[in-house]
């Protein structure tokens, strides 16, 4: 299969590194190879932050080139504009703004909305994504985080 | 955290947790470090795993402790990012010379595109200079294989060897499949070897002539057994590569030949000679420096390479990468600006430079965090440049400066900054006293805040949060000859704070100011750690185990 790019963009601070470690999870559990990047270090504190996850049969570079992303996850509106140029033509871009953030429990679990929204665009059975939550999260966060994935998914 | 389960054949996992694991498979007895961004994240990994890993007070106290350990035949690894190499080299330099009983193995991670260093070095100079062999994974199955490899490599010549890691490599994570069987242990056991072991300069002389020959044997080693790969598809593009370029490479020109280098000190010169005689073009691609593309042309071969002025600054990518094989010159598109990063709301450093901004200081500054001060709203920071530094170029600036200004100089260090290279500059304040006398203030946030919280001889806690001694920075100043030493909290008491600044700059005399408040993002952490310690030592107290 050819790879399939995934790329997360916010600020630090908003689960960006969190989700796509649920998403490279999720996929790697599924069988494919898996590649995922972002950077660390001065981004954790409250400035852009970004992380690529690419799976597929074989992935080489760790990082999405511009114009290849399938879907560009964005947690907050203003960094829409500093990632676009990754978004391939005819990609999915999902922002806060496709989220009722309203009905959420906590505006924390914004991110795991976030998947949820993501995970409409894909096959793999809601289980498998439930499996990757709670391998990434502290169990006392499940039940919210469960929450916020189905109101993400629109159910 | 590394949830490391050993029945798993397949595992997603970063560089870095690949590094912690091979160190773990590899029976390391020792590994130390200090934490330096990319490669914080190896030892606390390792740690957790079961290993024993320290922190030291700097990388050359590590490096010294980690040769030590395999003097007495064990197996020692220690860590560090580029800078922090700098710190260690004089150890590296020597070490090169004597060589070792058990194995050594130097983990240093390069930063290119600067994600959070104060320059780009490229470790391939000093692995070249000090006569160090040198490995370059590409992602984390090598990160896991070259260091268990870099360990046996160690042991058979017995020499220090050096693993080059970048960012990239150390940050993202792709699978591993970690081999069955560990390596060995060694038994740790001293042996006497005075000519070996003490390079005075009429031992030292055979060494250096040992370590050449050495290489010369190591070099066809790498020839026939070094972790290297010919990859031939396409005859009319040959490419030469090493570490993440690789992967770069593949995908921006999938149909090229490749040769791969895994270990590219001392450079296996045959295998490059016998790859350019096949390929019709010759090209080299690597990140920063034009080491590979330099050394290639010092043999006599013709090879193209990258436009130095646009493309040795930065991190390599695939369209980069597409760029330097269409042989691009162009500046790189300006991509649209994100967020910077600055202090934390609520972090105790703003209340510190709210103060000395205030009293209008000159502020000779250091390393972490409160870097971020020289940033706007703050502005806050006249000058940094490497570990320790503030406190030097403070007293540079008091001895020429006019009065009037010399009187504003104020010197900022973080605590862990401070332990790590700031006392040798607290004696020589006190040595070289200038005229206006000088102020140094502690930013005392208590943990090494900007690497990611890790702990530091004046936290009194080990690497593993365990109870250790906690040094007293007020006792070293005294000892030092400083005369004034005074502890503030910034936070709580901002009057006292700018108080006991402008008192001290009014006197020509010379005064450590410890403003001390902890880390807001690590309050929690340290509060509960100290709990733990607390309770485990009332235990130890009653006679529970």
């Amino acid at each position: 299969m050819k790879t399939v790019n995934v790329k997360f963009a916010g600020l630090g601070g908003t689960g960006v590194i969190k989700a796509s470690d649920v998403f490279a999870e999720l996929v790697f559990e599924l069988g494919h190879d898996v590649k995922k990047a972002e950077v660390h270090g001065m981004s954790q504190r409250g400035g852009s932050i970004a992380s690529d996850v690419r799976y597929g049969d074989k992935v080489e570079s760790p990082m999405i080139p511009e114009g290849e992303a399938d879907f560009l996850v964005v947690f907050d509106e203003t960094q829409v504009i500093v990632n676009e140029v990754f978004l391939k033509k005819g990609g999915t871009l999902l922002t806060e703004k496709d989220i009722d953030v309203t009905k959420l429990p906590n505006i924390k679990s914004l991110n795991v909305a976030m998947l949820g929204k993501l995970s409409r665009y894909f096959d793999f059975p809601p289980e498998k994504w439930d499996i990757a939550l709670k391998k990434l999260f502290d169990p006392k966060f499940h039940a919210g985080n469960a929450e916020a994935f189905k109101i993400g998914r629109g159910e | 955290m590394l949830a490391f389960n050993p029945k798993d054949h397949r595992m997603l996992v970063s560089g870095n947790e690949a590094i912690a694991l091979a160190l773990l498979h590899s029976n390391v007895q020792l590994a130390s470090g200090y934490p330096g961004t990319p490669s914080s994240e190896i030892l606390e990994t390792f740690s957790e795993l079961g290993g024993y890993a320290q922190w030291s007070p700097n990388e050359k106290v590590a490096a010294e402790v980690a040769l030590g350990a395999s003097f007495g035949n064990a197996r020692s690894a220690v860590t560090m990012k580029h800078v922090g190499l700098n710190v260690a080299s004089d150890v590296l330099y020597t070490a090169t010379y004597s060589g070792l009983q058990g194995a050594m193995v130097w983990i240093v991670a390069d930063d290119p595109g600067q994600g959070s260093s104060q320059n780009e070095q490229d470790t391939r100079n000093h692995a070249k200079a000090s006569v160090c062999p040198m490995f370059e994974p590409s992602n984390a199955q090598e990160a896991y294989d070259f260091v268990r490899l870099a360990f046996e490599v160690s042991h058979q010549f017995q020499i220090p060897v050096i693993v080059r890691m970048t960012t990239r490599v150390d940050h993202s994570k792709s699978i591993l499949v970690p081999k069955e069987k560990p390596l060995e242990a060694l038994v740790p056991n001293f042996v006497r070897n005075i000519p070996h072991r003490v390079m005075v300069p009429g031992y030292a002389k055979p060494a250096g002539k040992r370590l050449r020959a050495k290489m010369e044997d190591m070099r066809k080693w790498n020839e026939t057994e070094g972790p290297n790969k010919m990859e031939m598809r396409s005859a009319d593009l040959g490419i030469i590569t090493s570490g993440i370029s690789y992967h770069h490479v593949r995908e921006a020109a999938p149909d090229a030949s490749i040769l791969k280098l895994g270990m590219t000190y001392p450079f296996p010169e045959a295998l490059v000679k016998d790859f350019a005689k096949k390929c019709k073009r010759l090209f080299v691609i690597e990140e920063n420096d034009p080491w590979l593309a330099e050394t290639i042309r010092a043999m006599g071969i013709q090879v193209e390479s990258k436009f130095d002025p646009v493309f040795r600054f930065g991190e390599l990518d695939v369209t980069r990468v597409r760029r330097i094989l269409n042989g691009e010159t162009s500046p790189d598109p300006i991509p649209v600006k994100g967020k910077a990063p600055a202090l934390c709301v609520g972090c105790p450093h703003r209340s510190s430079f709210a103060v000395l901004k205030d009293l209008g200081c000159i502020i000779s500054g250091d390393i972490g965090c409160y870097t971020l001060a020289a940033l706007p709203p703050f502005e806050a920071m006249d000058m940094m440049i490497d570990m320790g530094a503030a406190i030097g170029m403070g007293l540079g600036l008091r001895h020429v400066l006019p009065r009037e200004q010399a009187k504003k100089v104020v010197s900022v260090i973080g605590d862990s900054t401070f332990v790590h290279s700031g006392i040798t500059g607290l004696v020589e304040m006190a040595y070289n006293k200038p005229e206006t006398g000088h102020v140094v203030v502690i930013l005392d946030n208590s943990i090494t805040a900007m690497t990611g919280q890790q702990e530091h001889p004046g936290t009194g806690r080990h690497l593993d949060h365990s109870p250790s001694y906690k040094i007293d920075y007020t006792q070293i100043a005294k000892a030092a000859g400083i005369q004034n030493v005074e502890i503030v909290d910034p936070v709580k008491n901002p009057e006292a704070m700018k108080k006991a600044v402008s008192e001290a700059l009014a006197k020509d005399e010379l005064s450590l100011i410890v403003a001390k408040s902890p880390c807001i993002l690590a309050l929690k952490s340290i509060l509960a750690w100290d709990k733990a310690n607390k309770e485990r030592a009332e235990k130890l107290s009653k006679g529970e185990h």
